[in-house]
């Protein structure tokens, strides 16, 4: 068994679970935050994706035990009293249909927003599309996800 | 996964000593390939070695020009590195073209080149640029590294301390991406030093990444894009696949060296 001790979402969590944990099992299992969801569970789809010390990551592809003592943010920990930019921006220009993406699209794109602030650099239309390579979606065919995703970059 | 037990030492003493020690050890770096193995059943190792605590192996340095990437280091950090785009532009744009963003911010240079993945990017540079890979008991020059598909000369529980790049005048890289897995199903990597020209193919090889001697000579004479057109690419040894065939890999041979050579020439 590992010990893992995260910070999630701002709450200090502590359990004791066997190693093989994935981040997104412990996540969803252990801290039932089912926010985060399991799309293909072989790093291909995103859906997973959450961040771990202020950087993406597909949380189905790495062990609880490897982020122990490190900060972890999902997609519940966005909303502050009101929905994040980002989420709004998504219910704004119907960013989602079934909504299974959602949250990895979501945590990709504040992820990208933010790199591209910190650079310095103009998150085009191209760039965001090049920057989803690792986020899939069943439904909506991606325009929609890139709007959101330029909208709330010009709110963030 | 079979049941494992998780370590993250804080030396590379302590990591050699527990993969001494454990039956089956494995190490582990980003885990972006070896965790999906051991998910498929493919590997159960009973110990994972976590050597992303250990402050050593990670970092980035240059030293009159000469540029050393530690085996920790990750995709994201080698491609925006300052330091890595002065020195060799060419492998900042190659590991920022390495899958997606959430795989560059976990994936590791030691784990790719470790994994010699038959479709990797890394192993091109590495034996483009004739580095040298360093571990915990010796220095090992690019050539005699890689092994054939997946294999490489690493001893068990041999680690990857470092990949140290030797200077060079001009570098370029291109890759035809598999749509899917965005590995590459032809990457080639020019690499010029004075007269001579270096030239590595990643993602064709059955055997693996290899060095073209007929694309070698033809630029080491003239270091343009025309000189790719003259020079005979065969398609024996290379992978034929649900992908591509072998012939249509020579051909994505040659236009990905034409456009590694635009790039920079
Ligand atoms: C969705 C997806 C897309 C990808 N796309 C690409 C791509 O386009 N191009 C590409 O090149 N790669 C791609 N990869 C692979 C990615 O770059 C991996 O990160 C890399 O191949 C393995 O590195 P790692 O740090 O994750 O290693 P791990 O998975 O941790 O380890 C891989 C192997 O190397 C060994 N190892 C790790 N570090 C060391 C060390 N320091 N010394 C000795 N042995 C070591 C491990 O024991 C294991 O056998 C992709 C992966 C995913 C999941
Ligand atoms: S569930 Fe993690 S990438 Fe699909
Ligand atoms: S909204 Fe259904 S998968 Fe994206």
């Amino acid at each position: 068994m590992a010990k893992v001790k995260l910070t999630v979402n701002g709450r200090a969590v502590s359990r004791d679970v066997p190693d093989t944990t994935l981040l997104s099992e412990f996540l969803r299992e252990d801290l039932r935050l089912t926010g985060t969801h399991v799309g293909c569970d072989t790093s291909q789809c995103g859906a997973c994706v959450v961040h771990v010390d202020g950087k993406a990551v597909k949380s189905c592809t790495m062990l609880a035990a490897s982020a122990s003592g490190g900060e972890v943010t999902t997609v519940e920990g966005l909303a502050n009293g009101e929905l994040h930019p980002m989420q709004k921006a998504f219910n704004d220009n119907h960013g989602l249909q079934c909504g299974f993406c959602t949250p990895g699209m979501i945590m990709s794109g504040v992820d990208m927003v933010n790199r591209y602030k910190q650079a310095g650099r103009e998150l085009t239309e191209e760039a965001i599309r090049h920057e989803l390579e690792g986020n899939i979606c069943r439904c909506t065919g991606y325009h929609n996800i890139v709007k959101s995703i330029q909208d709330a970059a010009t709110k963030m | 996964m079979y049941p494992t037990t998780y370590h993250k030492p804080e030396t590379l003493e302590a990591a050699s000593a527990t993969l001494g020690d454990a039956e089956e050890a494995k190490i582990l770096a980003g885990g972006h390939t070896l965790l999906p193995t051991m998910k498929n059943h493919l590997a159960a190792p009973t110990d994972l070695v976590d050597i992303r605590g250990i402050a050593a192996l990670n970092g980035i340095s240059e030293d009159g020009g000469t540029l050393t990437i530690g085996a920790t280091t990750t995709h994201a950090e080698v491609s925006n590195s300052p330091v890595v785009a002065s020195a060799c532009p060419a492998l900042a744009c190659l590991a920022g073209g390495i899958g997606d963003p959430a795989v560059r911010h976990v994936g590791t240079i030691g784990g790719s080149v470790a994994n010699n993945d038959p479709a990797a990017d890394y192993p091109a540079a590495v034996l483009g640029l004739g580095a040298t890979v360093v571990t915990n008991r010796r220095d090992i020059a690019a050539e005699d590294f890689f092994d054939g598909m997946f294999a490489t000369v690493l001893e068990e529980g041999e680690i990857i301390t470092s990949v140290r790049f030797p200077k060079c005048d001009l570098a370029g890289y291109s890759k035809f991406p598999n749509p899917a897995s965005r590995y590459a199903m032809v990457g080639v990597f020019v690499a010029k030093s004075g007269g001579s020209v270096r030239v590595a193919v990643t993602g064709a090889g059955e055997d693996g990444v290899f060095r073209h001697e007929g694309l070698e000579a033809a630029l080491s004479a003239n270091f343009s894009p025309d000189a790719v057109d003259g020079v005979a690419i065969s398609s024996d040894g290379l992978l034929s696949d649900l992908h591509g065939d072998a012939d249509y890999r020579a051909n994505l041979i040659r236009v990905m060296a034409k456009r590694a050579v635009s790039a920079v020439a």
